[in-house]
Protein backbone atom coordinates (compact mmCIF):
# COMPACT_ATOMS: atom_id res chain seq x y z
CA UNK A 1 0.00 0.00 0.00
CA UNK A 2 2.55 2.50 1.33
CA UNK A 3 4.65 1.80 -1.35
CA UNK A 4 2.55 1.80 -4.35
CA UNK A 5 0.70 5.63 -2.78
CA UNK A 6 4.69 7.13 -2.45
CA UNK A 7 5.49 6.07 -5.97
CA UNK A 8 7.45 8.70 -7.51
CA UNK A 9 6.85 8.24 -10.71
CA UNK A 10 3.00 8.49 -10.08
CA UNK A 11 3.39 11.67 -8.33
CA UNK A 12 5.42 13.25 -10.50
CA UNK A 13 2.94 12.52 -13.21
CA UNK A 14 0.04 13.72 -11.46
CA UNK A 15 1.74 16.84 -10.25
CA UNK A 16 4.03 18.21 -12.66
CA UNK A 17 1.05 19.09 -15.70
CA UNK A 18 -0.21 21.71 -13.23
CA UNK A 19 3.01 22.72 -11.78
CA UNK A 20 4.22 23.17 -15.06
CA UNK A 21 1.56 25.49 -16.91
CA UNK A 22 1.07 27.55 -13.06
CA UNK A 23 5.23 28.26 -13.19
CA UNK A 24 5.24 28.94 -16.66
CA UNK A 25 2.27 31.35 -17.10
CA UNK A 26 2.07 32.59 -13.39
CA UNK A 27 5.47 32.52 -11.52
CA UNK A 28 7.81 33.20 -14.24
CA UNK A 29 5.82 36.16 -15.43
CA UNK A 30 5.59 37.87 -12.26
CA UNK A 31 9.40 37.78 -12.60
CA UNK A 32 9.73 38.65 -15.70
CA UNK A 33 7.80 41.84 -15.36
CA UNK A 34 10.28 42.52 -12.42
CA UNK A 35 13.19 41.81 -15.20
CA UNK A 36 11.39 43.99 -18.26
CA UNK A 37 10.88 46.88 -15.87
CA UNK A 38 14.18 47.65 -15.55
CA UNK A 39 14.49 47.61 -19.97
CA UNK A 40 13.55 50.57 -22.43
CA UNK A 41 10.99 48.18 -24.79
CA UNK A 42 8.75 49.00 -27.13
CA UNK A 43 7.45 44.79 -26.91
CA UNK A 44 8.61 44.41 -30.33
CA UNK A 45 12.05 45.53 -31.15
CA UNK A 46 15.06 44.82 -29.17
CA UNK A 47 15.27 45.85 -25.35
CA UNK A 48 17.92 48.22 -24.08
CA UNK A 49 18.82 47.60 -19.99
CA UNK A 50 18.48 51.18 -18.53
CA UNK A 51 18.52 49.71 -14.65
CA UNK A 52 16.60 51.78 -12.34
CA UNK A 53 15.42 54.31 -14.60
CA UNK A 54 11.69 53.29 -15.16
CA UNK A 55 11.10 52.82 -11.25
CA UNK A 56 12.46 55.92 -10.65
CA UNK A 57 10.43 57.51 -13.18
CA UNK A 58 7.20 55.84 -11.66
CA UNK A 59 8.51 57.49 -7.77
CA UNK A 60 7.60 60.76 -9.26
CA UNK A 61 5.05 60.08 -12.16
CA UNK A 62 1.69 62.25 -11.22
CA UNK A 63 -0.58 60.38 -13.31
CA UNK A 64 0.41 57.11 -11.38
CA UNK A 65 0.30 58.46 -8.32
CA UNK A 66 -2.84 59.91 -9.07
CA UNK A 67 -4.06 56.16 -10.25
CA UNK A 68 -2.91 54.68 -7.31
CA UNK A 69 -4.66 57.41 -4.84
CA UNK A 70 -8.17 56.40 -6.91
CA UNK A 71 -7.13 52.59 -6.40
CA UNK A 72 -6.72 53.57 -2.40
CA UNK A 73 -10.04 55.33 -2.51
CA UNK A 74 -11.95 52.35 -4.17
CA UNK A 75 -10.09 50.18 -1.45
CA UNK A 76 -11.46 52.10 1.56
CA UNK A 77 -14.44 52.51 -0.35
CA UNK A 78 -14.92 48.86 -0.77
CA UNK A 79 -14.21 48.11 2.93
CA UNK A 80 -17.02 50.38 4.58
CA UNK A 81 -19.32 48.95 2.11
CA UNK A 82 -18.57 45.61 3.70
CA UNK A 83 -20.66 47.24 6.81
CA UNK A 84 -23.75 47.60 4.78
CA UNK A 85 -23.34 43.81 3.62
CA UNK A 86 -22.77 42.46 6.98
CA UNK A 87 -25.94 44.51 8.38
CA UNK A 88 -27.90 43.11 5.55
CA UNK A 89 -26.35 39.56 6.07
CA UNK A 90 -27.31 39.70 9.85
CA UNK A 91 -30.85 40.66 9.31
CA UNK A 92 -30.87 37.76 6.60
CA UNK A 93 -29.47 35.35 9.08
CA UNK A 94 -32.08 36.28 11.92
CA UNK A 95 -34.63 33.28 11.19
CA UNK A 96 -36.07 35.04 7.68
CA UNK A 97 -38.69 33.20 5.73
CA UNK A 98 -37.44 32.94 1.98
CA UNK A 99 -33.43 33.64 2.82
CA UNK A 100 -31.99 31.35 0.50
CA UNK A 101 -34.36 33.27 -2.73
CA UNK A 102 -32.92 36.27 -1.21
CA UNK A 103 -29.39 35.53 -1.34
CA UNK A 104 -29.67 34.27 -4.82
CA UNK A 105 -31.45 37.36 -5.85
CA UNK A 106 -28.63 38.83 -4.81
CA UNK A 107 -25.99 37.30 -5.89
CA UNK A 108 -27.55 37.89 -9.84
CA UNK A 109 -25.43 40.57 -10.69
CA UNK A 110 -22.28 38.85 -9.52
CA UNK A 111 -22.57 35.88 -11.99
CA UNK A 112 -22.71 38.74 -15.43
CA UNK A 113 -19.63 39.64 -16.76
CA UNK A 114 -18.24 43.17 -15.93
CA UNK A 115 -18.37 43.99 -19.80
CA UNK A 116 -21.94 43.68 -19.50
CA UNK A 117 -22.33 45.24 -16.25
CA UNK A 118 -20.17 48.61 -17.44
CA UNK A 119 -22.39 48.50 -20.82
CA UNK A 120 -25.73 48.58 -18.56
CA UNK A 121 -24.56 51.05 -16.33
CA UNK A 122 -23.58 53.39 -19.03
CA UNK A 123 -26.92 53.49 -19.98
CA UNK A 124 -28.45 53.55 -16.49
CA UNK A 125 -26.04 57.00 -16.05
CA UNK A 126 -26.86 58.29 -19.64
CA UNK A 127 -27.45 61.89 -19.02
CA UNK A 128 -30.78 62.47 -20.70
CA UNK A 129 -32.15 59.02 -21.36
CA UNK A 130 -30.45 56.61 -19.00
CA UNK A 131 -32.61 55.29 -15.96
CA UNK A 132 -31.24 57.30 -13.34
CA UNK A 133 -31.50 60.70 -14.85
CA UNK A 134 -35.23 60.44 -15.60
CA UNK A 135 -35.78 59.45 -12.43
CA UNK A 136 -34.17 62.30 -10.62
CA UNK A 137 -36.16 64.70 -13.47
CA UNK A 138 -39.33 63.24 -12.58
CA UNK A 139 -38.58 64.10 -8.78
CA UNK A 140 -38.09 67.97 -9.74
CA UNK A 141 -34.20 67.91 -9.88
CA UNK A 142 -33.69 70.14 -13.22
CA UNK A 143 -30.15 69.51 -13.93
CA UNK A 144 -28.89 66.15 -12.87
CA UNK A 145 -25.30 65.27 -13.05
CA UNK A 146 -23.83 63.96 -16.10
CA UNK A 147 -22.48 60.73 -14.11
CA UNK A 148 -19.35 60.03 -15.81
CA UNK A 149 -17.83 63.00 -17.56
CA UNK A 150 -18.32 65.04 -14.33
CA UNK A 151 -14.74 64.41 -12.98
CA UNK A 152 -15.74 65.20 -9.16
CA UNK A 153 -18.01 62.76 -9.57
CA UNK A 154 -17.31 60.06 -12.07
CA UNK A 155 -14.84 57.79 -8.98
CA UNK A 156 -18.48 58.02 -7.18
CA UNK A 157 -20.19 57.04 -10.01
CA UNK A 158 -18.57 54.18 -10.63
CA UNK A 159 -17.96 53.21 -7.28
CA UNK A 160 -21.70 52.53 -7.32
CA UNK A 161 -22.32 49.42 -9.80
CA UNK A 162 -19.12 48.06 -7.95
CA UNK A 163 -20.99 48.09 -4.73
CA UNK A 164 -24.07 46.51 -6.85
CA UNK A 165 -22.03 43.66 -8.16
CA UNK A 166 -20.54 42.51 -5.33
CA UNK A 167 -22.99 42.76 -2.61
CA UNK A 168 -24.24 38.67 -3.44
CA UNK A 169 -20.78 37.45 -2.91
CA UNK A 170 -19.97 39.33 0.38
CA UNK A 171 -23.86 38.85 1.45
CA UNK A 172 -23.25 34.93 0.75
CA UNK A 173 -20.26 34.64 2.67
CA UNK A 174 -21.10 36.37 5.83
CA UNK A 175 -24.76 34.48 5.69
CA UNK A 176 -22.92 31.29 5.51
CA UNK A 177 -20.57 32.24 8.87
CA UNK A 178 -23.41 33.62 10.58
CA UNK A 179 -25.36 30.07 9.79
CA UNK A 180 -22.70 28.40 11.43
CA UNK A 181 -22.69 29.91 14.91
CA UNK A 182 -24.31 27.29 16.80
CA UNK A 183 -27.93 27.97 18.02
CA UNK A 184 -27.63 27.80 21.90
CA UNK A 185 -25.40 30.81 21.96
CA UNK A 186 -28.42 33.17 20.58
CA UNK A 187 -30.74 31.44 22.36
CA UNK A 188 -29.19 31.83 25.78
CA UNK A 189 -27.90 35.41 25.61
CA UNK A 190 -31.59 36.02 24.67
CA UNK A 191 -32.95 33.99 27.67
CA UNK A 192 -30.19 36.82 29.89
CA UNK A 193 -31.74 39.42 28.07
CA UNK A 194 -29.68 40.79 25.31
CA UNK A 195 -31.64 42.90 22.49
CA UNK A 196 -30.73 41.45 19.18
CA UNK A 197 -28.50 44.40 18.91
CA UNK A 198 -26.43 43.32 21.81
CA UNK A 199 -26.36 39.81 20.30
CA UNK A 200 -24.98 41.02 16.88
CA UNK A 201 -22.95 43.27 18.13
CA UNK A 202 -21.40 40.87 21.14
CA UNK A 203 -21.78 37.75 20.21
CA UNK A 204 -21.98 37.66 16.14
CA UNK A 205 -19.70 39.55 14.95
CA UNK A 206 -16.63 38.39 17.26
CA UNK A 207 -17.52 34.74 16.24
CA UNK A 208 -17.13 35.53 12.53
CA UNK A 209 -14.59 37.96 12.63
CA UNK A 210 -12.25 35.49 11.17
CA UNK A 211 -14.18 35.44 8.12
CA UNK A 212 -14.58 39.53 8.30
CA UNK A 213 -11.05 39.63 8.34
CA UNK A 214 -10.68 37.04 4.93
CA UNK A 215 -13.36 39.52 3.22
CA UNK A 216 -11.06 42.56 4.21
CA UNK A 217 -8.12 41.32 2.33
CA UNK A 218 -9.99 39.81 -0.39
CA UNK A 219 -11.74 43.89 -0.85
CA UNK A 220 -8.35 45.36 -0.73
CA UNK A 221 -7.31 43.28 -3.09
CA UNK A 222 -9.86 43.12 -5.61
CA UNK A 223 -9.81 46.96 -5.29
CA UNK A 224 -5.90 47.76 -5.63
CA UNK A 225 -6.12 45.28 -8.60
CA UNK A 226 -9.48 46.57 -10.39
CA UNK A 227 -9.73 47.16 -14.07
CA UNK A 228 -12.98 46.00 -16.26
CA UNK A 229 -15.59 48.30 -15.13
CA UNK A 230 -13.36 51.18 -15.46
CA UNK A 231 -11.87 50.30 -18.71
CA UNK A 232 -15.27 49.64 -20.32
CA UNK A 233 -17.16 52.91 -18.75
CA UNK A 234 -14.58 55.42 -18.51
CA UNK A 235 -11.23 54.74 -19.73
CA UNK A 236 -9.87 56.18 -16.64
CA UNK A 237 -11.20 59.15 -18.07
CA UNK A 238 -12.38 62.16 -18.27
CA UNK A 239 -8.94 63.69 -18.05
CA UNK A 240 -7.38 60.63 -15.65
CA UNK A 241 -10.54 61.53 -13.08
CA UNK A 242 -11.43 57.29 -12.89
CA UNK A 243 -7.90 56.48 -13.63
CA UNK A 244 -6.80 53.14 -11.56
CA UNK A 245 -3.25 51.43 -11.10
CA UNK A 246 -4.45 48.82 -13.63
CA UNK A 247 -6.29 50.75 -16.17
CA UNK A 248 -2.70 53.13 -16.08
CA UNK A 249 -0.60 50.17 -16.45
CA UNK A 250 -2.52 48.59 -19.39
CA UNK A 251 -2.75 51.73 -21.05
CA UNK A 252 0.75 52.19 -21.47
CA UNK A 253 1.67 49.01 -22.30
CA UNK A 254 -0.59 48.11 -25.13
CA UNK A 255 -1.38 51.72 -26.16
CA UNK A 256 1.39 53.82 -26.19
CA UNK A 257 3.62 50.50 -26.40
CA UNK A 258 5.97 51.47 -23.43
CA UNK A 259 6.39 48.05 -22.31
CA UNK A 260 9.54 48.56 -20.04
CA UNK A 261 7.62 51.37 -18.12
CA UNK A 262 4.36 49.67 -17.84
CA UNK A 263 6.04 46.20 -16.59
CA UNK A 264 7.61 48.60 -13.87
CA UNK A 265 4.55 49.84 -12.98
CA UNK A 266 3.07 45.93 -13.28
CA UNK A 267 5.82 45.12 -11.02
CA UNK A 268 5.18 47.92 -8.37
CA UNK A 269 1.35 46.63 -7.73
CA UNK A 270 2.37 43.19 -7.43
CA UNK A 271 4.59 44.44 -4.69
CA UNK A 272 2.32 46.92 -3.01
CA UNK A 273 -0.46 43.94 -2.89
CA UNK A 274 1.54 41.71 -1.08
CA UNK A 275 2.94 43.88 1.13
CA UNK A 276 -0.76 45.09 1.99
CA UNK A 277 -2.07 41.82 2.16
CA UNK A 278 0.77 41.20 4.73
CA UNK A 279 -0.07 44.72 6.68
CA UNK A 280 -4.08 43.69 6.95
CA UNK A 281 -2.89 40.35 7.82
CA UNK A 282 -0.58 41.15 11.05
CA UNK A 283 -2.55 44.16 11.54
CA UNK A 284 -5.64 42.13 12.74
CA UNK A 285 -3.93 38.88 13.83
CA UNK A 286 -5.35 37.85 17.17
CA UNK A 287 -3.60 35.78 19.79
CA UNK A 288 -6.06 33.56 20.32
CA UNK A 289 -8.70 33.39 17.75
CA UNK A 290 -12.31 32.77 19.02
CA UNK A 291 -13.41 29.10 19.32
CA UNK A 292 -16.69 28.02 18.66
CA UNK B 1 -36.16 37.91 15.43
CA UNK B 2 -36.83 34.64 15.66
CA UNK B 3 -40.01 32.42 16.11
CA UNK B 4 -38.77 31.38 19.38
CA UNK B 5 -38.17 34.72 21.22
CA UNK B 6 -42.38 35.17 19.64
CA UNK B 7 -42.95 32.16 21.70
CA UNK B 8 -41.15 33.26 24.43
CA UNK B 9 -42.27 36.55 25.28
CA UNK B 10 -46.10 35.55 24.29
CA UNK B 11 -46.34 33.16 26.78
CA UNK B 12 -45.40 35.45 29.27
CA UNK B 13 -48.47 37.51 28.23
CA UNK B 14 -46.21 40.12 26.73
CA UNK B 15 -48.97 41.10 24.23
CA UNK B 16 -47.47 44.76 23.57
CA UNK B 17 -43.49 42.77 23.37
CA UNK B 18 -45.29 40.40 20.54
CA UNK B 19 -46.73 43.38 18.59
CA UNK B 20 -43.38 45.56 18.52
CA UNK B 21 -41.74 42.15 17.16
CA UNK B 22 -43.86 41.99 14.30
CA UNK B 23 -43.20 45.81 13.29
CA UNK B 24 -39.59 44.54 13.84
CA UNK B 25 -40.31 41.89 11.75
CA UNK B 26 -42.21 43.34 8.71
CA UNK B 27 -39.00 45.96 8.85
CA UNK B 28 -36.44 43.56 8.86
CA UNK B 29 -38.49 42.35 5.31
CA UNK B 30 -38.96 45.23 3.75
CA UNK B 31 -35.01 46.30 3.88
CA UNK B 32 -34.61 42.71 2.29
CA UNK B 33 -37.18 43.56 -0.27
CA UNK B 34 -35.47 47.08 -1.08
CA UNK B 35 -31.96 45.36 -1.29
CA UNK B 36 -33.80 42.85 -3.60
CA UNK B 37 -35.33 45.92 -5.28
CA UNK B 38 -32.02 47.66 -6.38
CA UNK B 39 -30.09 44.17 -7.06
CA UNK B 40 -32.83 43.52 -9.91
CA UNK B 41 -34.36 46.75 -11.46
CA UNK B 42 -31.09 47.38 -13.39
CA UNK B 43 -31.88 44.20 -14.75
CA UNK B 44 -35.28 44.38 -15.22
CA UNK B 45 -35.06 47.70 -17.21
CA UNK B 46 -32.36 46.26 -19.50
CA UNK B 47 -34.69 43.46 -20.36
CA UNK B 48 -37.05 46.44 -21.39
CA UNK B 49 -35.34 48.40 -23.00
CA UNK B 50 -33.99 45.45 -25.22
CA UNK B 51 -37.43 45.01 -26.37
CA UNK B 52 -37.95 48.75 -27.42
CA UNK B 53 -37.31 50.98 -30.40
CA UNK B 54 -35.50 54.08 -30.00
CA UNK B 55 -38.96 55.89 -30.26
CA UNK B 56 -40.49 53.75 -27.24
CA UNK B 57 -36.92 53.99 -25.07
CA UNK B 58 -36.83 57.81 -25.27
CA UNK B 59 -40.48 58.71 -24.82
CA UNK B 60 -41.86 56.21 -22.89
CA UNK B 61 -41.56 55.95 -18.77
CA UNK B 62 -38.07 54.11 -18.23
CA UNK B 63 -40.28 50.87 -16.42
CA UNK B 64 -42.92 50.89 -19.36
CA UNK B 65 -44.31 48.06 -21.26
CA UNK B 66 -43.08 48.32 -24.82
CA UNK B 67 -46.36 48.50 -26.51
CA UNK B 68 -45.25 46.37 -29.61
CA UNK B 69 -41.82 43.93 -28.06
CA UNK B 70 -39.21 44.47 -30.66
CA UNK B 71 -38.17 40.52 -30.61
CA UNK B 72 -36.57 41.51 -34.10
CA UNK B 73 -33.70 43.45 -31.86
CA UNK B 74 -32.76 39.83 -31.13
CA UNK B 75 -32.83 38.03 -34.19
CA UNK B 76 -31.15 41.25 -36.16
CA UNK B 77 -28.13 41.81 -33.35
CA UNK B 78 -27.57 37.67 -33.89
CA UNK B 79 -27.26 37.94 -37.39
CA UNK B 80 -25.36 41.34 -37.84
CA UNK B 81 -23.52 41.20 -35.08
CA UNK B 82 -21.39 37.64 -35.45
CA UNK B 83 -23.11 37.08 -31.78
CA UNK B 84 -23.29 33.74 -32.95
CA UNK B 85 -19.68 33.09 -33.42
CA UNK B 86 -18.96 35.08 -30.72
CA UNK B 87 -21.09 32.88 -28.71
CA UNK B 88 -19.83 29.86 -30.51
CA UNK B 89 -16.36 30.72 -29.22
CA UNK B 90 -16.77 31.29 -25.68
CA UNK B 91 -18.75 28.00 -25.37
CA UNK B 92 -15.18 26.15 -27.05
CA UNK B 93 -12.64 28.45 -24.91
CA UNK B 94 -15.15 27.91 -21.75
CA UNK B 95 -15.82 24.22 -22.14
CA UNK B 96 -12.03 23.43 -22.78
CA UNK B 97 -10.54 25.48 -20.26
CA UNK B 98 -13.34 23.88 -17.40
CA UNK B 99 -12.40 20.05 -18.53
CA UNK B 100 -8.59 20.85 -18.37
CA UNK B 101 -9.03 22.91 -15.19
CA UNK B 102 -10.47 20.35 -13.51
CA UNK B 103 -8.86 17.63 -14.67
CA UNK B 104 -4.80 19.23 -13.83
CA UNK B 105 -6.65 20.20 -10.32
CA UNK B 106 -7.49 16.89 -9.84
CA UNK B 107 -4.75 15.20 -9.95
CA UNK B 108 -2.72 17.33 -8.28
CA UNK B 109 -5.38 17.51 -5.27
CA UNK B 110 -4.88 13.72 -5.20
CA UNK B 111 -1.39 13.52 -5.43
CA UNK B 112 -1.37 16.27 -2.42
CA UNK B 113 -3.88 14.43 -0.17
CA UNK B 114 -3.56 10.95 -0.85
CA UNK B 115 -0.20 10.28 -1.66
CA UNK B 116 2.94 9.76 0.75
CA UNK B 117 5.67 12.60 -0.27
CA UNK B 118 7.60 14.78 1.41
CA UNK B 119 7.52 18.24 -0.55
CA UNK B 120 3.83 18.06 -0.75
CA UNK B 121 2.89 21.30 1.88
CA UNK B 122 5.04 23.05 -0.46
CA UNK B 123 3.67 22.72 -3.92
CA UNK B 124 0.50 22.99 -2.41
CA UNK B 125 1.82 26.44 -0.78
CA UNK B 126 2.76 27.75 -4.71
CA UNK B 127 -0.67 26.75 -5.47
CA UNK B 128 -2.65 28.76 -2.96
CA UNK B 129 0.26 32.01 -3.36
CA UNK B 130 -1.29 31.86 -7.11
CA UNK B 131 -4.44 33.95 -5.48
CA UNK B 132 -3.01 36.44 -4.80
CA UNK B 133 -1.22 38.04 -7.73
CA UNK B 134 -2.89 40.15 -9.57
CA UNK B 135 -3.63 39.60 -13.36
CA UNK B 136 -1.67 42.71 -14.46
CA UNK B 137 1.20 41.61 -13.18
CA UNK B 138 1.80 39.04 -15.19
CA UNK B 139 0.00 40.96 -18.59
CA UNK B 140 2.86 41.89 -19.98
CA UNK B 141 5.37 38.96 -19.93
CA UNK B 142 2.26 36.63 -20.96
CA UNK B 143 1.91 38.34 -24.07
CA UNK B 144 5.35 38.15 -25.20
CA UNK B 145 5.49 34.88 -23.92
CA UNK B 146 2.80 33.63 -26.20
CA UNK B 147 4.00 36.29 -29.15
CA UNK B 148 7.29 33.99 -29.02
CA UNK B 149 5.91 30.69 -29.55
CA UNK B 150 3.17 31.71 -31.60
CA UNK B 151 0.56 31.07 -29.72
CA UNK B 152 -0.90 34.86 -29.80
CA UNK B 153 -4.53 34.91 -31.52
CA UNK B 154 -4.65 31.78 -30.88
CA UNK B 155 -7.65 30.20 -28.21
CA UNK B 156 -4.77 27.61 -27.05
CA UNK B 157 -3.30 31.11 -25.44
CA UNK B 158 -6.67 31.66 -23.15
CA UNK B 159 -7.50 28.35 -22.65
CA UNK B 160 -3.78 27.71 -20.77
CA UNK B 161 -4.10 30.77 -19.06
CA UNK B 162 -7.54 30.31 -18.08
CA UNK B 163 -6.52 26.76 -16.50
CA UNK B 164 -3.07 28.36 -15.00
CA UNK B 165 -5.16 31.40 -13.20
CA UNK B 166 -8.38 29.44 -12.07
CA UNK B 167 -6.39 25.97 -10.63
CA UNK B 168 -5.72 27.08 -7.20
CA UNK B 169 -9.26 28.36 -6.72
CA UNK B 170 -10.43 24.84 -7.99
CA UNK B 171 -8.17 23.13 -5.60
CA UNK B 172 -9.11 25.27 -2.59
CA UNK B 173 -12.44 23.99 -3.38
CA UNK B 174 -11.82 20.32 -4.31
CA UNK B 175 -9.16 20.12 -1.34
CA UNK B 176 -11.74 20.05 1.90
CA UNK B 177 -13.54 17.15 0.04
CA UNK B 178 -10.46 15.04 -0.35
CA UNK B 179 -9.16 15.71 2.89
CA UNK B 180 -12.15 13.49 3.77
CA UNK B 181 -12.51 10.51 1.85
CA UNK B 182 -11.30 7.67 3.78
CA UNK B 183 -8.37 5.99 3.69
CA UNK B 184 -10.22 2.46 3.82
CA UNK B 185 -11.42 3.00 0.38
CA UNK B 186 -7.63 3.41 -1.45
CA UNK B 187 -6.74 0.14 1.03
CA UNK B 188 -9.35 -2.17 -0.76
CA UNK B 189 -8.35 -0.81 -4.41
CA UNK B 190 -4.81 -1.76 -4.04
CA UNK B 191 -5.84 -5.12 -2.08
CA UNK B 192 -7.84 -6.00 -4.84
CA UNK B 193 -4.70 -5.28 -6.96
CA UNK B 194 -6.18 -2.01 -8.86
CA UNK B 195 -3.59 0.43 -10.38
CA UNK B 196 -3.06 3.94 -9.00
CA UNK B 197 -4.37 5.10 -12.41
CA UNK B 198 -7.46 2.95 -12.31
CA UNK B 199 -8.09 4.10 -8.99
CA UNK B 200 -8.01 7.64 -9.34
CA UNK B 201 -10.13 7.21 -12.61
CA UNK B 202 -12.50 4.15 -11.24
CA UNK B 203 -13.19 5.19 -7.86
CA UNK B 204 -12.02 8.80 -6.60
CA UNK B 205 -12.89 10.81 -9.85
CA UNK B 206 -16.76 9.26 -9.54
CA UNK B 207 -16.65 10.14 -5.81
CA UNK B 208 -16.01 13.27 -5.98
CA UNK B 209 -18.42 14.23 -8.79
CA UNK B 210 -20.54 16.52 -6.52
CA UNK B 211 -17.64 18.64 -5.72
CA UNK B 212 -16.35 18.95 -9.23
CA UNK B 213 -19.48 19.82 -10.36
CA UNK B 214 -19.50 22.76 -8.13
CA UNK B 215 -15.78 23.83 -9.21
CA UNK B 216 -17.18 23.28 -12.74
CA UNK B 217 -19.66 25.70 -12.99
CA UNK B 218 -17.93 28.43 -10.94
CA UNK B 219 -15.00 27.76 -13.86
CA UNK B 220 -17.45 27.99 -15.93
CA UNK B 221 -19.19 31.44 -14.51
CA UNK B 222 -14.83 32.65 -14.69
CA UNK B 223 -14.32 31.92 -18.28
CA UNK B 224 -17.60 32.92 -19.76
CA UNK B 225 -17.66 36.73 -17.97
CA UNK B 226 -13.34 36.92 -18.12
CA UNK B 227 -12.28 40.20 -20.45
CA UNK B 228 -8.91 41.28 -20.54
CA UNK B 229 -6.94 37.60 -21.49
CA UNK B 230 -9.24 37.98 -24.24
CA UNK B 231 -8.49 41.18 -25.11
CA UNK B 232 -5.41 41.47 -25.11
CA UNK B 233 -4.29 37.84 -26.93
CA UNK B 234 -7.01 37.66 -29.23
CA UNK B 235 -7.10 40.43 -32.37
CA UNK B 236 -8.74 38.25 -34.72
CA UNK B 237 -12.76 39.45 -34.77
CA UNK B 238 -13.60 35.72 -35.64
CA UNK B 239 -11.72 34.02 -32.47
CA UNK B 240 -12.85 36.62 -29.81
CA UNK B 241 -15.26 35.50 -27.09
CA UNK B 242 -18.76 36.87 -26.45
CA UNK B 243 -17.73 39.32 -23.66
CA UNK B 244 -14.93 40.91 -25.70
CA UNK B 245 -16.80 40.32 -28.64
CA UNK B 246 -20.03 42.36 -27.59
CA UNK B 247 -17.80 45.29 -26.19
CA UNK B 248 -16.75 45.77 -29.78
CA UNK B 249 -20.21 45.35 -31.63
CA UNK B 250 -22.02 47.36 -29.09
CA UNK B 251 -19.17 50.49 -29.92
CA UNK B 252 -20.89 50.63 -33.15
CA UNK B 253 -24.65 50.43 -32.52
CA UNK B 254 -24.16 53.31 -29.41
CA UNK B 255 -27.10 54.50 -30.30
CA UNK B 256 -29.46 51.98 -31.26
CA UNK B 257 -30.68 51.06 -27.90
CA UNK B 258 -32.23 47.76 -28.16
CA UNK B 259 -29.87 46.30 -30.38
CA UNK B 260 -27.42 46.90 -26.94
CA UNK B 261 -29.99 45.37 -25.01
CA UNK B 262 -30.70 42.71 -27.13
CA UNK B 263 -27.02 41.75 -27.29
CA UNK B 264 -26.43 41.97 -23.31
CA UNK B 265 -29.31 39.75 -22.69
CA UNK B 266 -28.00 37.41 -24.95
CA UNK B 267 -24.72 37.33 -23.34
CA UNK B 268 -26.45 37.28 -19.51
CA UNK B 269 -28.74 34.24 -20.88
CA UNK B 270 -26.50 31.37 -20.58
CA UNK B 271 -24.99 32.28 -16.86
CA UNK B 272 -28.70 33.38 -15.97
CA UNK B 273 -30.49 30.08 -16.89
CA UNK B 274 -27.28 27.55 -15.33
CA UNK B 275 -28.28 29.62 -12.34
CA UNK B 276 -31.41 28.79 -12.36
CA UNK B 277 -31.14 25.35 -12.79
CA UNK B 278 -27.93 25.09 -10.28
CA UNK B 279 -27.94 27.99 -7.87
CA UNK B 280 -27.13 25.80 -5.10
CA UNK B 281 -24.32 24.63 -6.58
CA UNK B 282 -23.20 28.20 -7.25
CA UNK B 283 -23.89 29.49 -3.88
CA UNK B 284 -21.43 26.47 -2.36
CA UNK B 285 -18.63 27.10 -4.50
CA UNK B 286 -18.58 30.84 -4.45
CA UNK B 287 -18.82 30.71 -0.35
CA UNK B 288 -16.12 27.96 -0.47
CA UNK B 289 -14.08 29.13 -2.86
CA UNK B 290 -13.51 32.70 -0.52
CA UNK B 291 -13.92 31.19 3.13
CA UNK B 292 -10.89 29.23 3.06
CA UNK B 293 -9.01 31.67 1.73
Amino acid sequence: MNKIMSDKRIIAMYTLPALLLILTLIYVPIVMTGYYGLMDWDGIGAMTFIGLENYAAVMTDGAFWSSAWHSFLLALFSVGSLVLYLGVSLVLAGNVKGADLFRKIYLIPMLLSSVAIAQLWMRVYHPTNGVMNRFLTSIGIENPPLWLSDTSIVLFAIFIPIIWQYAGFYIIIYYAALKNIPKELEEAAKIDGASPFQIAYKIKLPLISGIIKVTIVLAVIGSLKYFDLIYVMTDGGPNGASEVMASYMYKLAFRTNDFGYGSAIGFFMLVMILIVTYLIRRATATKDEVQY
Amino acid sequence: MSSNSTAVESSEGVKIGSFRLKITHLLLYVILGIVALVQLLPLVWLLLFSLKDNQEVFNLAPFALPSDPQWGNYARVWTDGNIGLYFFNSVIVTGSSVILTILLASFVTFAITRMQWKLNKLVLGLFMVGLMIPVHSTLIPLFSFFMNVGLMDHHLSIILTYTAFNLPLTMMILLGFYYTLPRELEEAAIMDGCSVHRMFFRIILPITAPVVATTAIINMIYNWNEFVFVNTFISSDSLKTLTVGIQNFIGQYSTDWGAIGATLVISMLPILIAFFILSNRIVEGMTAGSVKG
